[in-house]
């Protein structure tokens, strides 16, 4: 029977995969696999001839009878046709590394996994030794994903350099920032890409044990990543000293912050540590500890099986290689654009993108999840690069990118930034802890006219106070999204005036 | 649609027993106990706090401290609606709005007839295909009110 690859991504899950493999089954041989990331067309499947993997998207259970009738199975069928699914142009653009494997195979056969050069990266670490295990990463010019961008080869190195018998891996997949979703779709579609990442890196440091802590808004990523364990585990290649525990977050953002992420791992409140100590000295139980993030450790085993010279080759300036951008919220071709930095925000958002999904005009994108910045059209010109980003008062963060068209109010979107860190504060420092609290509630006194010019300046205060006060990003990026609104969307600030002047 | 087991304390002493051992257990714990009894009463505080040699203060700030710990039974169907900027920007905040009516409840309320718990979710990472949700777990986009209606219709 003909392959058929069927998405059980999320994503696709969420806009009904499971129906279009149940209309598929007994026609044709079903294969699960994850995302490839082009969300607007999904669910997206892909049919396999002599020419290539042809696929049809967005596809619904409705589809299928009609698809087959017309000779889907042959990729002949026209309707919802994509063609070879390699030269849709969203994915012929991109540089894909990191996600080389997602969305083309089976997530749970390791076999599949081998055969696309899987676990070669560790047989060469292994091979080289663990400083030049290091030596590479360094050499690669790999900056952590998770949004700080520290170099991780110098991570590695401090913990390797430890004395200490007891070391610990620890992968941070508490991808809380809205607009991103480049770890949960590794987890789900590339799960032993992770493991061997890790298996790397605790061959590379000296490391006995590796936490993987997964949000739990991600059941599906768990259950995947905890399957593909079971199955590395059987088949001895996690290698011999060296095993993974996956443990499942409770909601809380701020765990996706380091030092928070450990605390909850030893099972207590998700609080801040203040550093030093760095984790790479006393991290998780006290123990020298390297924690990455999850795209981070993934891209580790591409590095190793092609060399840190091709991965350093791709970027600009200090950030060297590619970055998974997540293309989110109001936007036509929303989905993972995987490429080497440098492409500028605009190419992003219009080119890439397609510009917004209700066809208004663009307003603002927020890059970085909830603590970046919102930034305008006039800012487009912004290559995607942490420092180029960072000179513009914004950050890449993790990569999301999520865009509003021209009904959003962004004195709303000031007041949410604030309101989400009530929430979501772990109550440590008093800036973040105090500072939310008071940044809503001034919010609120400008937008009901209350003494709007004492008020604004009061905010731009407290802003301050938070961003070099807070022990944390929490609160001390909060103040980017709720600033740039200020500065880029003043109007917005001045109802009362503005409804005057109408 | 969920099941839960009534409190019981011997039960919730044999689910953390299943854990001795494992270092900084009490969030899986904690999961495990929501997961058979559908929240956690504050019977079980003093239980986790002898099993794991903390005091009941410490057991108590970290139940409160994590979003996903609930003190009640939720409904026969949990529906976790994201709020985040992702879904905002694709008309989330109307869709909270129409979805708390149509349930007559509030966020982490549960409607009268005990059919639906409606929780506020921070990001479900289905942030192309939003507005998103979880309705017992299983993922939901392009959420509008006529497929959330729908969504409803299909619930027991």
């Amino acid at each position: 029977m003909t392959r058929v690859f069927v998405p059980r991504d999320a994503a696709a899950l969420a806009v009904g995969a499971d129906g279009v493999a149940a209309a598929l089954t007994g026609h044709a041989d079903i294969v699960r696999t994850g995302s490839r990331g082009l969300f607007w067309l999904e669910p997206m499947i892909e049919i396999e001839t002599p020419e290539g993997r042809i696929a049809y998207g967005p596809v619904e259970a409705a589809d299928i009878p009609g698809l087959l009738a017309d000779g889907l199975l042959s990729g002949t069928a026209r309707h919802l046709r994509l063609g070879i699914a390699e030269r849709i142009p969203f994915l012929a653009r991109q540089t894909r590394l990191t996600f080389s494997r997602c969305g083309i195979v089976d997530p749970l056969s390791l076999d599949d996994y081998c055969a696309t050069g899987g676990m070669t990266g560790l047989a060469k670490a292994r091979e080289i030794g663990s400083a030049a295990t290091t030596e590479t990463v360094l050499a690669s010019g790999l900056r952590g994903r998770g949004g700080a961008g520290f170099p991780t080869g110098v991570k590695w190195k401090t913990v390797a350099e430890t004395e200490d018998p007891q070391k610990y891996i620890v992968c941070n997949a508490d991808e809380g920032d809205s607009g991103t979703y480049a770890d949960r779709m590794l987890l789900e579609g590339d799960p032993f890409s992770l493991i061997e990442g890790m298996a790397i890196a605790a061959f590379a440091v000296g490391a006995s044990k590796g936490y993987v802590y997964t949000r739990s808004e991600y059941p599906h990523g768990i259950a995947t990543f905890d399957r593909a364990l079971s199955i590395a585990r059987a088949a001895g290649v996690l290698g011999p000293g060296f095993d993974i525990e996956q443990r499942a977050g409770a909601g809380a953002y701020v765990c996706g912050e380091e030092t928070a992420l450990l605390e909850s791992l030893e099972g207590r409140r998700g609080q801040v540590r203040a550093k030093p100590p760095l984790p790479a000295h006393k991290g998780l139980f006290g123990c020298p500890t390297v924690i990455n993030n999850l795209v981070t450790l993934t891209t580790v085993p591409w590095i190793l099986r092609h060399g840190a010279a091709e991965y350093q080759a791709i970027g600009m300036e200090r950030s060297r290689g590619t970055m998974p951008i997540q293309l989110a919220g109001n936007i036509q071709r929303g989905g993972l654009f995987e490429c080497g930095f440098g492409i500028t925000l605009g190419e992003l958002v219009n080119d890439v993108g397609g510009g917004t999904l209700s066809g208004r005009p663009v307003r603002a994108v927020q890059v970085g999840g909830p603590l970046g910045a919102y930034f305008p059209p006039s800012l487009f010109d912004t290559p995607f690069d942490y420092e180029a980003f960072a000179a513009r008062d914004g950050l890449i963060g993790h990569g999301g990118v999520v865009v509003f068209d021209d009904t959003v109010d962004m004195a709303q979107q000031a007041r949410f930034a604030m309101e989400f860190c009530v929430a979501e504060s772990c109550g440590k420092c008093t800036p973040c802890r105090i500072g939310s609290v008071r940044g809503v509630e001034t919010v609120d006194k400008i937008l009901a006219g209350q003494n709007v010019d004492a008020n604004l300046a009061l905010l731009r205060d407290l802003c301050h106070t938070m961003k070099f006060g807070s022990l944390c990003a929490l609160g001390g990026f909060i103040p980017y999204p709720v600033l740039s609104a200020m500065n880029f969307f003043p109007e917005d600030f001045r109802p009362a005036e503005r409804l005057a002047a109408e | 649609m969920a099941n839960f087991e009534p409190w019981h304390a011997d039960r919730a002493h044999d689910i953390i027993a299943g854990f001795a051992g494992l270092r900084g257990a009490s969030l899986p714990i904690l999961h495990a106990l929501q997961a058979a009894f559908g929240c956690i009463p504050l019977e079980a505080e003093p239980l986790l706090a002898s099993a794991l040699n903390i005091t009941r203060a410490e057991v108590h700030g970290i139940v409160t401290f994590y979003h996903d710990f609930r003190r009640t039974v939720p409904g026969r169907h949990t529906l976790q609606l994201c709020r985040a900027e992702a879904c905002q920007a694709v008309g989330a905040e109307a869709l909270g709005a129409y979805a708390r009516a149509a349930l007559g409840v509030d966020w982490h309320g549960t409607a009268a007839d005990g059919s639906v718990s409606l929780e506020p979710v921070f990001c479900l990472g289905l942030c192309a295909t939003g507005p998103s949700a979880l309705l017992d777990g299983h993922p939901v986009g392009r959420l509008n009110p006529a497929r959330f209606d729908r969504m409803l219709e299909t619930l027991s």
